[in-house]
């Protein structure tokens, strides 16, 4: 609306001794002005005479903006005058020229080469891993502690975690096993029908869904709806000071912020896992009556003889591993947290990537093991 | 600078302006007028609703009832291209800085050139660096983040960030609170400063004392939802409303008050020591 009303700034020449200023010289008017600055053709040992009567607005950018005019005017021509400039302008024109010119050193960017990039990456995730593992021994350290004096361990932030990470999580959980189990029924019925052994739907489901995708769709939800929980609150926390605040009142954060999050998601995801076991084997059973016409009870009957304890107990063992691997990781990462809103952001992102990369690792090497076992 | 009669006309207008928050009624019916080129302080106790008056008269809230007018344009039915017009007249300071942690201080001071104007980063950038050499930050603070600064280098890169458009009016809230005496001090001479070489108006909401003695030419009391009391400090000094009294009494409002006559004695007699410490 208002740049209707513009006048932009220009510059005339109208003979080479003579230049005319007109328009607005403000930040929104000067726009286009630096091509016109590059194009003014000035000849050495010249009186210039710069007319500034039809100027129409100045502003401290437009001041600035004439005062390098001025300069290499005087540069190159030597006698430089200004005529007719309106006394508030001539005012604000030498608020800005004295000021130096000192641009400090330039910020050189040096393009780092791949090589330096890579060495760089390499030494920083080193230097994580260190500071990660020094974070697993002070939380050992609290954990020693509390085991020894057992009043140190605070109940109540362990109950609340216990609520908004365990028992708040069951519903997403709980659907996302269900769908899981239909899946995987699902895409095993065919299979199964071609050889006519639609029974062995159960062990399919069963196994499946105890050993293997219970335990990691809930850690993986996990670790996308609480770990990034813990890292956004410690990370903000320490960002406005809190955690230090903590510590001058004597109260370790570890104490209060960490452990209790480790303990509570120690408790809540092994029994969020048994949920997801059972509803996802009830998602397996539905579609294996639907599409493999293998009622409830053959079911069951095949599934007790299918699945052996063992498997529940293998799946089941897992959760408490990739508990600590997404606490521990959403707190070291919000603890890392350094400057303002922008880094808390990325030690968000980076908790829930890390924590998901380390729990599927983890299961990785739970089924080596397992494999060598002969579990 | 515009070209633009600049004699003695309303800035800010307000009138019967009422806020409420539920059932709280933060201001009732409060009129002011803040005149150009003058530096307006609104002062008050906690709760007063200086901030909340602050925010309405930068389009970050809305009064429940009554008229502000601020540049001569009626905030309540204001259309979005014509606030945004108004927004690039003037400039804010916040009391936490604002500045944005993603980008350094000469990016943030050059963030409303980049987005409102033509002009090109090279330029930008020159223009950012003068901005904070004038609010008296070094050329390498530039490169730095908000984060690595000090409590008093935030405020003044914030002043620098608000001043980046050269607006007609700047909006500064509690520009010294956090501040050691030495920076506190700055900023009263920074305001002054401002004052003197753009014809800014300035309107401040603070706590401090001598912010309000060295450099208010005038100072609205709010209290109970109104203006309690309204003029010069030496002005308000002669006054009786226990809101207004609040502001003399005690060890630090005459401790403030003894430090303006002192330097007025000084000027008086032609000396122009200025002292150093604030009596903070």
């Amino acid at each position: 609306m208002d740049s209707l009303l513009l006048t932009p700034a220009a510059i005339t020449q109208s003979t080479p001794e003579q230049l005319a200023l007109s328009g607005d010289w403000t930040a929104r008017g000067l726009g286009a002005i630096g091509q016109q600055l590059d194009e003014l053709s000035v000849s050495a040992r010249l009186a210039m005479v710069v007319d500034g009567s039809r100027i129409v607005a100045l502003d401290t950018a437009g001041a600035w903006v004439m005062q390098k005019l001025l300069r290499s005017l005087r540069g190159e021509a030597g006698v430089v005058r200004v005529s007719d400039l309106r006394p508030e302008f001539a005012g604000l024109l030498e608020v800005v020229g004295p000021q130096p010119v000192d641009q400090g050193v330039p910020a050189v960017s040096k393009r780092a080469s791949t090589l330096e990039h890579l060495g760089r990456s390499a030494e920083a995730a080193a230097a994580q891993a260190i500071a990660l593992l020094g974070f697993v021994g002070e939380i050992a350290l609290a954990f020693a502690g509390c085991v020894t004096r057992p009043a140190r361990l605070r109940w109540r932030p362990i109950l609340y975690n216990l609520r908004s990470a365990g028992f708040d999580a069951l519903p997403i959980v709980g659907l996302l096993s269900f769908l899981l189990g239909i899946v995987v029924a699902y895409q095993g019925a065919d299979q199964l029908r071609q050889y006519g052994t639609n029974i062995f739907i159960a062990d399919l489901v069963g196994l499946s869904m105890l050993r293997e995708f219970a335990p990691l769709i809930t850690a993986i939800i996990i670790a996308g709806r609480s770990g990034s929980a813990y890292a956004a609150q410690i990370g903000t926390m320490s960002v406005t000071e809190e955690i230090d605040a903590l510590r001058t009142l004597g109260m370790a954060p570890l104490d209060i912020l960490v452990l209790p999050k480790i303990l509570a998601l120690l408790i809540a995801l092994p029994l969020l896992t048994v949920f997801a076991d059972v509803l996802g084997v009830f998602g397996g059973m539905l579609m294996a009556r639907a599409q493999l016409a293998v009622g409830f009870g053959e079911f069951l009957d095949r599934f007790v003889k299918a699945v052996s304890v063992t498997a529940y107990l293998i799946g089941i063992c897992k959760a408490p591993v990739f508990a600590i691997i997404i606490a521990v990781i959403g707190c070291f990462q919000g603890l890392r947290t350094r400057g303002g809103a922008d880094s808390v952001g990325r030690q968000t992102t980076r908790s829930v990537v890390q924590s998901t990369f380390l729990v599927i690792v983890a299961d990785a090497l739970f089924s080596v093991v397992f494999s060598a076992l002969d579990l | 600078m515009r070209d633009e009669k600049r004699s003695a006309e309303t800035v800010i207008e307000l009138s019967k302006v009422s806020t409420r928050f539920g059932d709280h009624v933060v201001h009732s019916e409060v009129d002011l007028q803040v005149s150009r080129s003058e530096v307006f302080a609104l002062i008050g106790g906690s709760g007063s609703g200086k901030s909340t008056l602050l925010r309405e008269m930068i389009l970050l809230q809305r009064p429940n009832s009554g008229t502000i007018r601020v540049l001569g344009v009626d905030l309540q039915d204001i259309g979005d291209d014509e606030a945004l017009a108004l927004r690039q007249r003037w400039g804010v300071m916040f009391q936490h800085g604002g500045l944005f942690s993603s980008l350094t201080v000469k990016e943030n001071v050059g963030l409303p050139l980049r987005e409102h104007t033509r002009l090109d980063d090279a330029l930008i950038d020159e223009i950012a660096a003068w901005k904070l050499a004038v609010t008296g930050l070094k050329a390498e603070v530039g490169a730095q983040y908000p984060s690595e600064l000090s409590g008093g280098m935030i405020k003044r890169a914030s002043l620098a960030r608000a001043m980046a458009l050269d607006p007609e009016l700047l909006f500064l809230d509690e520009p010294t609170a956090g501040l050691d005496p030495d920076s506190a001090g700055g900023v009263d001479q920074l305001v002054r400063k401002l004052r003197d070489l753009f014809g800014l108006t300035i309107v401040i909401v603070t706590h401090d004392l001598d912010l309000l003695w060295q450099v208010a030419d005038r100072v609205a009391v709010l209290g109970e939802g109104k203006v309690q009391g309204i003029g010069s400090m030496s002005e308000l000094s002669q006054m009786d409303h226990p809101a207004v009294r609040m502001f003399f009494d005690g060890p630090r409002g005459r401790a403030a008050q003894a430090q303006e006559r002192h330097l007025a004695d000084l000027e008086a007699g032609r000396k122009t020591v200025r002292p150093s410490s604030k009596a903070k």
